[in-house]
């Protein structure tokens, strides 16, 4: 069975503590768990479920309802462009054909070597620096072909050798 | 000039982030005084409601008479719930006050829980707010060490914990209800009211739900006094506003403008009109659910009921400027795909029509379109629009009215026949 670290069980206590009800914290510990575990599996919900003390449907179902938790492991680096009016307005598909042509991915999709997933991203607020993406927590404005390019090939020298990944390409919503 | 800054003074200072250049601008001053001269809670609430402040966060309602609703003597606790879920399309302002100044947000915070009575409040934030989450939490820390939050407040006896709750991905969840779900640990479905949060919201408890902008104008409101305030904004609107401008606009950014100015001083004026010489389209004035107003429509001024007059709506501030080259039924795809994706799924009506007229406008980009499309999405459209149990549906229904009978050409031209 899936175990947090003790540091993560820890940093989950406290959280608890701050509400008027235990089930307040699920969506809290579901992204503590996604931190430590990288995705949320069956087993990351029933890990949390039993730190909550409340049945495992309560988890799941709201890990299924929230876009951010993933049910696949994404990417290393995890590009979430947006795509909504304005950043499409400045040049959103454009990003997403280079994703498409250099990296071989679309919505969804995960490289080979688990380095890079993509994922279309709703409107970040951030729409007067557009066209804009997430890569993991980091923010990336002012997207261009070349920029983007550079991000790339800066994560790619920076990672570790890959390991073996559970490439598992699903479906999100096509344009 | 119609630009003024007020709350957004200090944005141009990158350490008012931290507290103690915060203090040296002013920070905190008005909730030390509130404190230190014991203003009853209920002068405070007239105070906000002389001030003629208005909700920031798109509908406009008078932000002391919702406080006013919270029952006086109820033997539950209160809470109130800040939103910062900032998710329309377009809007961006909310951000620049969480990155920018976050001690101005969290002084109004706690002067709103002392004149209402509440001693816990959250901050529902996007999930995807990581940068404005640090600043925030760091703030957070920081106000409390220097016991301006807390236990026992500056002596006062008065307790406020501020806790800063992430959301995780679902634009419903800036719907007040639904964000009352999401915080109780539930999917994001809105709920049906009545009950109004006042009475019955956060964990079955008395709550009031108010924008960031919202909050940040409260210290406002007490260094001025009400009539100062108001006079800033119109009779009915008082203050000032942050306005979101993007797309293709000279300047694209955040600008704090006098209730009332016009949304075509802001576009030629303020943000330095169309790059490129280009000429101007169409402008989506406030947030991607206001319905669409056409190059000779703009000359409305920023406000609640002059924007209904002109059949569309002040929003959350958010304008998106379309030039000459842009295509509309484009425009309206993407529109249209956001709430087929942030759909919550609870009401058929928009749940499928949300996803039909998606479907549709892609068909018609395709080129596949015929010109009884239009109605079929104009009567999916009628079948949302203030019949489902939040507001989402006519956030669809009211852009899909407004392009269809503003554009019709646009959509006629993609189709064969
Ligand atoms: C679909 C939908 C999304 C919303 N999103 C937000 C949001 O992101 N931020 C916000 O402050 N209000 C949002 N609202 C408005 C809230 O329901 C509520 O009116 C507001 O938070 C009240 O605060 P205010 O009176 O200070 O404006 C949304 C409403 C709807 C129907
Ligand atoms: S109108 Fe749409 S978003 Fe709102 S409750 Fe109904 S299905 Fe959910
Ligand atoms: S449209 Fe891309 S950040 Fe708003």
């Amino acid at each position: 069975m899936l175990q947090f670290s003790d540091a993560t069980r820890q940093q989950a206590l406290a959280l608890i503590e701050k509400y008027p009800r235990k089930s307040a914290a699920i969506i809290p510990l579901l992204h503590l768990a996604q931190k430590e575990f990288g995705w949320i599996s069956e087993e990351a919900e029933l890990a949390v479920a039993q730190l909550l003390d409340v049945p495992v449907v309560s988890v799941r179902e709201v890990s299924g309802f929230y876009f951010m938790f993933h049910k696949h492991p994404p990417g290393r680096y995890h590009l979430q462009v947006c795509h909504n009016i304005s950043c499409s307005l400045l040049g959103a598909e454009t990003i997403l054909d280079w994703i498409r042509e250099h990296l071989g991915i679309e919505s969804g999709q995960t490289t080979p070597d688990g380095l890079f997933s993509v994922e279309r991203m709703e409107c970040l607020a951030c729409c007067d620096r557009a066209p804009a993406m997430l890569i993991n927590d980091e923010l990336h404005v002012h997207l261009t072909r070349d920029k983007l390019a550079a991000l790339v090939e800066e994560r790619r020298r920076q990672a570790p050798p890959p390991e073996p990944h559970p490439t598992d390409n699903h479906e999100s919503m096509e344009t | 000039m119609p630009q003024i800054s007020l709350v957004s003074k200090n944005f141009q200072y990158p350490d008012q982030v931290e507290l103690q250049a915060a203090l040296s601008r002013g920070a905190w001053e008005q909730w030390k005084r509130v404190l230190a001269e014991k203003i009853p809670p209920a002068a405070i609430i007239e105070e906000v409601k002389a001030a003629k402040l208005r909700g920031q966060g798109g509908a406009g309602f008078p932000t002391g008479v919702k406080w006013g609703f919270v029952p006086k003597d109820s033997p539950k606790p209160k809470y109130l719930c800040v939103n910062a879920d900032e998710g329309e399309p377009g809007t961006f302002k909310d951000r620049a006050i969480l990155e920018n100044d976050p001690h101005l947000m969290l002084e109004g915070v706690a002067i709103t829980c002392y004149a209402v009575g509440i001693h816990t409040a959250f901050v529902y934030m996007r999930g995807e707010f990581y940068q404005p989450q640090r600043v925030m939490e760091k703030a957070i820390r920081e106000a409390t060490e220097a016991g301006l939050l807390g236990k026992n407040i500056q002596g006062s006896g008065f307790d406020l914990d501020v806790i800063v709750h992430m959301g995780a991905g679902a634009y419903i969840c800036g719907e007040e209800t639904a964000l009352l779900n999401s915080l109780e640990g539930w999917k994001g479905w809105p709920r049906l009211k009545p009950p109004f949060p006042a009475v019955v919201g956060a964990f079955g408890c008395p709550t009031v739900i108010n924008n960031v902008e919202t909050m940040a104008g409260v210290p406002h409101i007490m260094r001025l006094g009400a009539a100062e305030f108001q006079k800033l904004g119109t009779e009915k609107d008082g203050g000032t506003k942050l306005f979101a401008i993007s797309g293709h606009v000279a300047k694209p950014g955040v600008y704090e403008m006098t209730m009332g100015s016009s949304l075509k001083e802001l576009i030629y004026d303020v943000a330095g009109g169309l790059p490129g010489g280009r000429r101007l389209k169409a402008v989506i004035p406030g947030g991607s659910s206001a319905p669409v107003l056409k190059a000779d429509e703009i000359d409305v001024p920023l406000e609640f009921e002059a924007m209904a007059a002109a059949g569309t709506m002040l929003g959350s501030g958010a304008v998106i400027v379309l030039d000459e080259t842009v295509s509309i039924p484009e425009v309206f795809m993407v529109t249209a795909r956001f709430y087929a994706h942030e759909s919550c799924g609870q009401c058929t009506q928009c749940r499928e029509g949300c996803t039909w007229i998606y479907k549709i406008s892609k068909k018609i980009l395709a080129g596949h379109g015929q010109p009884s499309d239009l109605d079929l999405m104009l009567d999916l459209a009628d079948n949302m629009n203030g019949k489902t149990v939040c507001p989402l549906g006519a956030a669809m229904a009211l852009p899909t009215i407004g392009f269809l009978k503003k554009f019709p050409h646009e959509f006629l031209a993609l189709m064969k026949s």
